[in-house]
């Protein structure tokens, strides 16, 4: 697996709320080689303040070299990033981890929670491209209100995948949670799950899917200061009591190989 | 003749030798930074650099501290890492392979809860091949038994540091701990108890805490200070060290540039190791070898070596022979 530090320049910024932003980076090598589900590590600041390097999950790629980061500004690295211009370059390493399994022998049901729908655009792109005929496949888009999914949908919609939506304040579609919607409804027979989102969440959907007999992979977030193992800093404890590494082995899992805290 | 200018065509030497260990050039990764060095195969060339030291290595495997391990500050990161590692056996039989194909030294960093483990491990690195030196960290401040005990008290680092000399068939470099009032003292009770170098700083001791759960950031509570944000702190415990010892002295905290590095070795250094800067730039060290060869260059040095120790002083000789404080009146 190729890993590479490029020089990225931004070529889009994108504000869809107050606090969440999407960027177009013009990155080459990086795009390339990305699967669903990896991350990159990108520098937020030029000098040594902020210093490490912060994850973020790959939106989209696209076939001209660029690939996305969708964020919502939580500190100082994703405050200086939010603020970044056209045509400035940023420092990006990756792409980085364990992505998605593909499953493409059943059907696919995708669930993302908030900022977690951030992944799901790249696996949906995949899935429909390898899939050729995704309508059987479902994927969920929660978040707390309308504004947080809307700007979104747009990018979804061209895979021909059935999508349903679920808000805290009922602002569009379900009012509840997405995984409220799982749990009210009849699920493509043998399918598979794939999750990004909140750890509630993501703990919720284990054992939705444990209880049903349903193959699972979620993506979950550290705090990690290098994105390749060198670190170590990044330990979550797995099902059997022992260290995993989120950055090297994840960060996306089997969710029965994690412990979950419900 | 290390004085004489570089000539024309000339390319400047940057071997340095520490104790009978000759590095083609200072720059070593710091233990803990650059895990069994594979890891970086395809970011860097792992043979521009003049030494790699490895992850530290217990008597048996340590499954390390719970989450979160880590937290940015103000120019630095705090960790509590708890010296997760494969342990002394599995490192020989798993790691060992494939470092040993490197073509540059390689330094296994251990440590151990008890003189015996020290003991125990290096008899265990003893005639493995491509092991071409130990560190000794007598520093780590993230497990309760033994580390800082260690680190703090010059009698017990004279103690490991004779255990591990005594067992040791490659050169012993002592890791010191700057959590401590006087440092000179640690490092002559190291040095004259045999060891071949010193390397420091490792990391200050530090806390953060989180405001809106009012609890500690790190689940071990305290954690190891370490990049850019120690480098002072470390460049004056260096520039102390060097002054009282006649072993080399190896210089770590905060440096990600050749310009650091080489503020090091002004203060006395002969060699550094890149730690941090590793995470943040995964080739950082070669950024390093390639920056120290061009200042040689531009500053016509035909060796490295004549820089090692020599910081200017001429002016401030009264305040500077002073042990304690040495500028300030």
């Amino acid at each position: 697996m190729s890993q590479y530090q490029e020089n990225a320049t931004v070529t889009h910024v994108e504000q869809f709320t107050a606090t969440n932003y999407r960027l177009t980076l013009d990155c080459p090598a990086v795009a390339g080689s990305a699967r669903p589900g990896q991350f990159v590590m990108i520098r937020t600041g030029r000098g040594k303040d902020p210093l490490l390097r912060r994850p973020f999950s790959i939106h989209q790629t696209s076939r001209d070299g660029t690939i996305q980061i969708y964020f919502k500004v939580v500190g100082r690295g994703t405050d200086i990033l939010a603020h970044v211009k056209k045509q400035e370059t940023l420092s990006i390493f990756g792409p980085l981890g364990r992505g998605y399994r593909l499953n493409t022998g059943t059907p696919s049901v995708i669930v993302g929670g908030g900022l977690g729908i951030a992944p799901l655009l790249f696996l949906v792109q995949e899935n429909c491209r390898v899939k050729k005929d995704c309508t059987e496949d479902l994927i969920v888009l929660g978040a707390r209100e309308r504004i947080e999914i809307e700007p979104l949908l747009d990018d979804f919609r061209p895979f021909g995948i059935r999508i349903m939506t679920a808000t805290d304040d009922g602002s569009l579609g379900h009012h509840g949670f997405a995984l409220g919607i799982l749990e009210s409804m009849q699920l493509p027979s043998g399918c598979t799950v794939y999750g990004c989102g909140p750890e509630p969440m993501l703990a919720g959907l284990s054992s939705f899917c444990a209880s049903r007999g349903l193959p699972c992979q979620v993506s979950v977030e550290s705090v990690m200061a290098c994105g390749m193992g060198a670190c170590l800093g990044c330990s979550r404890p797995d099902s059997k009591g022992n260290y995993t590494h989120v950055c090297l082995n994840g960060p996306v899992y089997n969710a029965e190989d994690l412990q979950w805290k419900m | 003749m290390e004085n004489v200018s570089l000539q024309e065509g000339q390319v400047p030497d940057l071997r340095v030798n520490i104790g009978s260990l000759e590095l083609a050039n200072p720059v070593m990764t710091a233990s803990g930074t650059f895990g069994y060095a594979r890891e970086f195969e395809n970011l860097m060339n792992l043979h521009r650099l003049g030494a790699v030291i490895v992850k530290g290595i217990s008597l048996h495997p340590r499954a390390g501290n719970p989450p979160q391990r880590i937290m940015e500050t103000a120019c630095g990161m705090l960790n509590a890492i708890g010296l997760q590692n494969v342990g002394v056996d599995r490192f020989i039989t798993e790691k060992m392979n494939y470092l040993a194909g490197l073509n540059i030294p390689v330094i296994v960093n251990i440590l151990g809860d008890s003189l015996a483990e020290y003991e125990e491990i290096t008899k265990r690195l003893a005639g493995v091949p491509g092991v071409a030196g130990i560190e000794v960290n007598i520093s780590c401040p993230n497990v309760k038994k033994g580390g800082v005990a260690f680190g703090t008290d010059p009698a017990m680092a004279a103690a490991v540091t004779a255990a591990v000399k005594n067992k040791a068939d490659v050169p012993v470099m002592v890791k010191l701990s700057p959590n401590v009032t006087d440092i000179t003292l640690i490092a002559r009770a190291v040095e004259q108890a045999g060891a071949d170098s010193i390397s420091l700083i490792n990391t200050l001791i530090g806390m953060g805490i989180d405001l809106k759960t009012r609890r500690p950031v790190l689940a071990n509570v305290i954690g190891g200070l370490s990049g850019p944000a120690i480098k002072p702190v470390a460049l004056r415990m260096v520039f102390e060290v060097a002054r009282v010892v006649s072993i080399p002295v190896i210089g770590i905290g905060g440096i990600e540039s050749a310009e650091d590095a080489l503020e090091f070795m002004l203060a006395g250094a002969t060699a550094v190791q890149i730690g941090t800067a590793n995470f943040v730039n995964p080739r950082a060290s070669e950024d390093v070898v390639d920056g120290i060869s061009a200042y040689a260059a531009n500053e016509k040095l035909t060796s490295i070596r004549s820089i090692i120790g020599g910081l200017r002083l001429d002016s401030l000789k009264d305040h500077a022979t002073s042990s304690h404080n040495p500028v300030a009146k």
